[in-house]
């Protein structure tokens, strides 16, 4: 017995030691030596990384107000926290090291070591069939309204509701309602029964409830629960979007759409380029609110257009969102001389495009070009929806306007959460030394970055993406449809005449026989 | 009970519309915690010097359910002052002196924290360990009730109707929990939470009375939420009252 005790400690202080090297080399650096979530890169994100001290843990199976399990810890040791800067450690660190570091965690809280305070996870239900039909929709809408998701996630649920400015967490930092359009971005995992669990148990430190007590209070049954897991999975796409590089614009021989809202947007494919902060080039930023856009491109003979929508949780400068704005201003740390003051700045979206189609290989910087090879970009800015600025960008911080005749009309809706804009321009260019002219036949290298005003961005702090590409998709010739007809059709005749002949020769013989 | 719950729910509710203060906070108090009639007594008032600060004005133009119970603006109530520079809402406590070892049971009777026109009523209120603190919403909107703590676990639940009742205790003395609604960012309640019976919160006049004291010598400390905290020593013998009055300076 004395041996048996003997060796569970010896296990669990080698645990905790070992344990405590793999912290202090790969933990260490966001949430402190001390695991109160203070190390040094902690001032650079937001949400901030996990102050381990309080033991409030976001992701678990156990009620509000309980430990996690240590299956609950592991899983966000192993998947990491998406849509955080919390990496998933399962193909970083050994199975071993990953039992050793979750132990070691455990050591920073006094909870984990009272034993009146074991956690017991739920006994989940298992999803009612038939989520994804209309009704089932419907019921799960119903209850999203009922029981007030929309105050902080919104009417569209792109977590715009009333109270999303005021939301902080239990340290006072400022947090956002999840944009509940993007799965794949959800703390605890994006499935239905993911989304039926943070249900349960809500997310402990943040000031998402847990919804457990309406089934002992009657106020909806587990099943109309579910629905609003289903209906709030329904809101993202079923597969997360993949990146794919060109964006074939499609040949219109209608009228070009101006309108985001045009009915001709409807049949043309989309592409989706995720947008990551702009952490190059001081002053970085390394919250960007805008986390991708989904862009949509038509041409006709003479004129392109190209649609770019963006979720964006706040219409910039909205004075709602100003307490926000200087909370992320005070919780990150800038890395250069002054800390900016809280100013009404506008959502801007700018598109960049090469001065002229490259021959080769070769792209000017992504960054905004450079002084010698400058880059052509349209700027769009909330603050003046019908046109977008033109202008040569010669590095992050120079750009140069082309001037009133060179500007892009625009047509920019804000609808619940989303922006939605379309930028259009005659293909040919008057000033092609500056004004790129668009062609078909040829790749065009684009790229794009956005500003929240209300979340702090303006000048370098802004969201970027790399370079992508636009191809204007030419005209297909009759000939491309009407040959492989023509190959099949003589292909044919060619064959049933040899088999014709062939046939005719056998009863030929078989006569003679 | 429905009868009890009701009246208390629409008195908290005549209250509010009614009274010209802010008085409703300190009427819905939890009821006195049961102590031994005997042994002595602290009581005093709790006053204040200075201007008090003026109460943010609440806009519950989303929540017109809430809105529609008051008469004039909702103001918070992060200073709630009587006559004669009186302040209410301070949490007035034994902060040592009761002999280690010693346990008290708690009430079962439970400590009721009603959401009401989208303010918490009571807005300070003392609890012990372990005692039932019954949370329920009289409003037709969404409250979600998230318990900020470091002794104890925190919470987070949520009650999008009225009507609805949620039991929650603490397991640990914490001067003082905090309480607050996300949904609503101007919702804040404090709960001091002891493991003995010895406090009380002031009432609109400034009073409180902290009884059943076995003799000894106690550090009392008086708590406020924007005018911090203040100490005093008091010794007490047999079943005799004494008088310890607080002063705090405004800011």
């Amino acid at each position: 017995m004395i041996n048996a005790l003997l060796l569970v400690t010896l296990v669990a202080t080698q645990d905790t030691a070992a344990g405590k090297q793999v912290y202090t080399k790969w933990c260490a650096g966001c949430h402190g030596d001390n695991g109160a979530g203070d190390g040094q890169g902690a001032r650079h994100m937001i949400p901030p990384p996990r102050d381990f001290t309080g033991a409030i843990y976001q992701i678990r199976s156990t009620p509000s107000g309980q430990l996690p399990t240590d299956a609950d810890l592991l899983r966000s040791i192993d998947e990491g926290l998406p849509g955080t800067a919390m990496p998933g450690w399962k193909t970083r660190l050994s199975d071993r090291q990953r039992r050793d570091v979750l132990a070691y965690i455990k050591t920073f809280s006094n909870f984990f070591a009272d034993t009146t305070q074991r956690p017991q996870p739920i006994a989940f239900s298992s999803a009612p069939g038939g989520g994804s039909s209309a009704e089932a929709l419907k019921v799960g809408r119903q209850f999203y309204d009922s029981i007030g998701c929309r105050k902080c996630h919104g009417d569209q649920g792109r977590g715009d509701g009333p109270s999303a400015p005021t939301l902080k967490d239990d340290a006072g930092h400022p947090i956002f309602a999840a944009n509940l359009h993007e799965n794949w971005r959800f703390n605890g995992g994006g499935t239905v029964e993911d989304i039926y669990h943070r249900l349960r148990t809500g997310l402990d430190g943040t000031p998402m409830p847990s919804f457990s007590d309406l089934l002992e209070n009657k106020f909806l049954t587990d099943e109309q629960l579910w629905r609003v897991a289903q209906y709030v999975r329904s809101l993202s796409p079923r597969a997360t979007p993949v990146v794919r590089d060109v964006i074939h614009a499609p040949l219109l021989t209608k009228s070009l759409p101006h309108s985001p809202d045009d009915s001709a947007w409807a049949s043309v494919d989309v592409y989706w380029f995720p947008l990551v902060g702009q952490v190059i080039r001081k002053e970085r930023w390394f919250a960007p609110a805008v986390t991708g856009v989904w862009v949509k491109a038509v041409h006709t003979a003479d004129s392109i257009a190209l649609r770019v929508v963006w979720d964006d949780r706040s219409q910039s400068p909205d004075t709602s969102w100003l307490g926000h704005l200087g909370r992320v201003l005070a919780t990150l740390d800038t890395d250069d001389s002054s800390r900016a003051q809280p100013a009404p700045w506008p959502d801007q979206l700018a598109v960049q495009f090469p001065v002229a189609i490259p021959a080769g290989m070769e792209r000017p910087y992504f960054l905004m070009g450079s002084p010698s090879a400058p880059v052509y970009q349209w700027r769009w800015s909330s603050n003046s929806r019908s046109s977008a600025v033109a202008g040569l960008a010669r590095g992050i911080e120079r750009f140069d306007p082309l001037g009133a005749g060179a500007g892009v009309p625009t047509q920019g809706v804000y609808d619940h959460g989303q922006w939605r804009v379309v930028f259009t321009r005659a293909l040919a260019s008057a000033d092609t030394a500056s004004q790129l002219p668009f062609r078909s036949g040829r790749a065009i290298p684009v790229a794009f970055f956005a500003w929240d005003g209300s979340n702090g961005e303006h000048g370098t702090r802004m969201a970027i993406s790399t370079w992508y590409f636009l191809a204007l998709d030419e005209p297909v010739p009759a000939r491309v449809f009407i040959s492989p007809v023509l190959a099949m059709v003589l292909t044919l005749g060619l064959g049933m005449l040899v088999v014709w002949r062939a046939q005719q020769k056998t009863s030929y013989r078989k006569g003679r026989q | 009970m429905k009868g009890r719950i009701f009246s208390v729910v629409a008195g908290a509710f005549l209250l509010t519309v009614c009274s010209k203060g802010d008085r409703s906070a300190v009427q819905a108090a939890p009821p006195a915690t049961e102590v031994s009639a005997a042994g002595g007594t602290i009581s005093g008032k709790i006053k204040f010097t200075g201007t008090a600060p003026r109460n943010p004005t609440i806009d519950m133009s989303e929540e017109a359910a809430c809105k529609a119970k008051y008469q004039t603006t909702p103001t918070e109530e992060n200073v709630v002052a009587g006559p004669a520079n009186a302040l209410a809402n301070v949490f007035v406590y034994v902060k040592s002196g009761v002999p280690a070892g010693q346990t008290f049971t708690a009430p079962t009777t439970p400590v009721v924290l009603d959401q009401n026109g989208c303010r918490y009523h009571p807005h300070v209120l003392g609890i012990m360990v372990g005692q039932p603190l019954e949370i329920q919403n009289s409003d037709p909107v969404l409250h979600n009730i998230k318990a900020i703590a470091k002794a104890n676990r925190p919470f987070n639940v949520s009650q999008p109707g009225a009507g609805m009742k949620t039991t929650r205790t603490f397991s640990a003395a914490e001067v003082m929990v905090n309480l607050e609604c996300n949904v609503h960012g101007w919702m804040h309640a404090y709960a001091g939470v002891r493991s003995d019976p010895f406090f009380a919160v002031s009432k609109q006049d400034g009073s409180f009375t902290i009884g059943g004291l076995p003799p000894g010598t106690y550090t009392i400390e008086a708590w406020h939420e924007k005018f911090g905290t203040q100490t005093a020593t008091v010794t007490v013998a047999g079943t005799e009252t004494k008088t310890q009055n607080f002063t705090f300076a405004a800011r």
